[in-house]
């Protein structure tokens, strides 16, 4: 038999024996399009859809990455490459746990790999926590950044003083957001609500508490240095926080090394410090947590009582904090919580462990497997938990996806599954008039949302209200 | 023939300048890097101009690969199939494109800027040797130069790792 005919015979005999495996990733920021290139990478044959709450996609990289950081959103142009191949196709517009539920999804995939993320923010469990003006940093970073959920956060920028809890990355955006000059926001993609409400703010003096010390920071070495060399604002430290500090410097790694070193150098120029009418402050103290809220009668915040701690342990970036009988009193009318993001349930099949994250091995949730059902896979930040930069969230979605291609490959037996098909029909079934927004849809609002930013000389102007785009997307 | 010796020549010169003044031309150069790789897909004109590098995949699989002097070492990757990414498009604003270069090579490489530096204090597996691919332009010295792809980062809370005391 001539080779051209043994592979004529083979690709006759994989039509009909080999199914093509569809796989549905649930969540279309970096996790879930990180995983679907491994996947296109990896696999001859595969179907991807992509499912998404909201109309548009990209999760954090268009909710979460500051809109003074427009580099770090390059990666969109990667995403929108896998999203045009014909083998993968993006549905917003459609929320798992209510639109469509979890078992439904392994009903019709072969796969089915959550990547939605973890978007609710943690608490700190104290009292007068509610009380107005004081703020989830996540809602503040979804506000400047368009999320319709946040488009009307009650935000009160009038006060001059206000205090930030938490020391890490999204601690240090909130910080530059409120301290940028506004002509330099003015050119970012950053909504135009935001944009008036910070042109009139009245901050001039912001805190940043971390309840450890120096050598536990979470925030990192970039971001320091731009909230460190904004224009017409001063960094103050306060001396004491730093005893001891400049004589381990040198047994620290290199990264903490060199943070170190830049908040040294930092301290020992804030100590003659000129401060000029019109400066703006930023102030990290350390060692305080949070004891509770002070508020008027109003139910407005006026202060924090802080609880003074110190330091144990031998390990110096890994010391442990201990409460002291000290307190410190901090006026101000207006406050961040950011101290983390937390995962939600959306499903009630979705199985957390105590850490708040899904349970999983290399990707592959762990549970009872039911052979009818597709497989059930986690990565991102639902799975690793919220920390780390985007090439963390990128390693562990390759590694996630390479796990899928494995167990597609081991999988002899695959039965012809309906997909999305089966999807649509039962969206519509419940809901007649259910606007699936494709990518298609998707172009619509974002050649929209260019056009608009051109109005105000801006990259984009986002959309915050979903039944614009819908509108839009529809059209 | 003359724009890989133009461009190394620009970008020496652009890091005699930075040296001396080295924020406020730091745009100029990360503007260099933003070629979107068309460059690194054009053959070498003639042998004068080859630089034959190596890139170690995570498994240690080996790819020889005939570069040219101004090749950006992230898109000549992206050419070859090797699996680096460039998520931030080489603007030194992600970590993606993380290697170790044989320390003989790291060596003969212009100094990292601040920028980089503090971008690679947030890769995992940092090592003496890291660089961002994205940096790292061919030059005829780097003749022979391996280049290391670090291994995918530690699956967090899977292998025993814990989150911090607090």
């Amino acid at each position: 038999m001539s080779f051209m005919g043994i592979k004529l015979i083979t690709r006759f005999y994989c039509s009909f024996e080999n199914v093509v495996p569809r796989v549905c990733i649930v969540g279309s920021g970096p996790a879930g399009f990180y995983a679907a290139m491994h996947l296109c990478k990896k696999l001859n044959n595969v179907h991807i859809d992509i499912l998404e709450k909201l109309p548009v996609p990209f999760g954090l990289v268009r909710y979460g990455v500051a809109p003074d950081h427009p580099e770090v959103k390059n990666v969109i142009n990667q995403f929108t490459k896998v999203a045009n191949k014909p083998n993968v196709n993006f549905y917003g517009n459609i929320a798992l746990g209510k639109d469509i539920d979890l078992l439904q999804l392994r009903q019709h995939y072969d796969a089915v790999l959550l990547t939605y993320g973890a978007e609710e923010d943690k608490t700190l469990g104290i009292e007068n926590e509610e009380a107005n003006n004081i703020v989830a940093a996540r809602n503040f970073v979804g506000w400047y950044n368009g999320h319709p959920r946040d488009k009307d956060l009650k935000i009160d920028l009038s006060g001059t003083t206000a205090a930030i809890l938490g020391q890490g990355n999204v601690a240090l955006d909130v910080a530059r957001m409120l301290l940028t000059p506004i002509d330099i926001l003015r050119k970012t993609d950053i909504t135009e609500h935001a944009l008036a409400a910070l042109a009139d703010s009245k901050v001039k003096e912001l805190y940043l508490i971390g309840r450890r010390g120096p050598l536990q920071v979470a925030f990192t070495i970039k971001e320091l240095r731009e909230q460190l060399n904004l224009p017409n604002c001063k960094t103050v430290w306060r001396e004491q926080d730093f005893e001891g500090v400049s004589s381990v410097v040198s047994k620290l790694g290199r990264p903490r090394k060199r943070l170190t070193e830049l908040m040294l150098k930092s301290v020992s120029e804030s100590s003659n410090i000129n401060i000029m009418p019109g400066d703006k402050c930023f102030k990290p103290i350390f060692f305080r947590s949070p004891n509770k809220f002070l508020t008027d009668n109003m139910n407005h915040v006026t202060g924090i009582e802080l609880t003074c701690n110190r330091l144990e342990g031998d390990n110096l970036e890994y010391q442990k904090c201990i409460a002291t009988d000290e307190k410190e009193f901090l006026d101000c009318s207006l406050v961040f919580r950011s101290i983390g993001y937390t995962s939600v349930k959306v499903d009630k099949d979705i199985i957390f462990d105590t850490n708040g994250f899904v349970t999983n091995d290399k990707g592959r949730v762990i549970e009872d497997n039911v052979s009818s059902l597709a497989k059930l896979y986690v990565a991102g930040w639902l799975g690793t938990g919220p920390a780390g930069v985007i090439l963390h969230t990128m390693s562990n979605a390759f590694l996630v996806a390479k796990t899928i291609c494995e167990d597609l490959k081991d999988c002899k037996n695959l039965s012809s599954k309906g997909g999305f098909q089966e999807v649509r029909k039962i969206l519509l079934k419940s809901n007649q008039s259910h606007i699936i927004v494709d990518w298609n849809g998707w172009e619509k609002i974002d050649n929209y949302e260019v056009e608009l930013g051109k109005k105000y000389g801006k990259p984009r102007e986002k959309l915050c209200s979903i039944s614009k785009m819908l509108e839009i997307a529809s059209s | 023939m003359f724009r890989p010796l133009k461009l190394r020549v620009a970008a020496q010169t652009l890091r005699l300048i930075q040296s001396s003044y080295n924020t406020k031309f730091r745009q100029i150069h990360v503007s260099l890097g933003l070629k979107h790789g068309e460059y690194e897909w054009q053959d070498p004109k003639s042998d004068d101009e080859v630089v034959n590098i190596t890139y170690i995949d995570k498994d240690g699989n080996k790819t020889k690969v005939r570069g040219k002097v101004g090749d950006n070492i992230l898109y000549l990757a992206h050419r070859y199939g090797i699996e680096m990414e460039g998520a931030c498009e080489a603007s030194l604003a992600c970590t993606t494109c993380h290697v170790y270069v044989r320390q003989e090579f790291f060596e003969k490489l212009p100094p990292s800027e601040e920028k980089e530096d503090d971008l690679l204090d947030m890769a995992p597996f940092l090592k003496e040797n890291s660089r961002l691919g994205c940096q790292i332009v061919l030059t005829k010295e780097l003749e022979g130069m391996e280049l290391q792809l670090p291994k995918a980062t530690r699956n967090f809370y899977v292998d025993g790792h814990k989150p911090a005391p607090h």
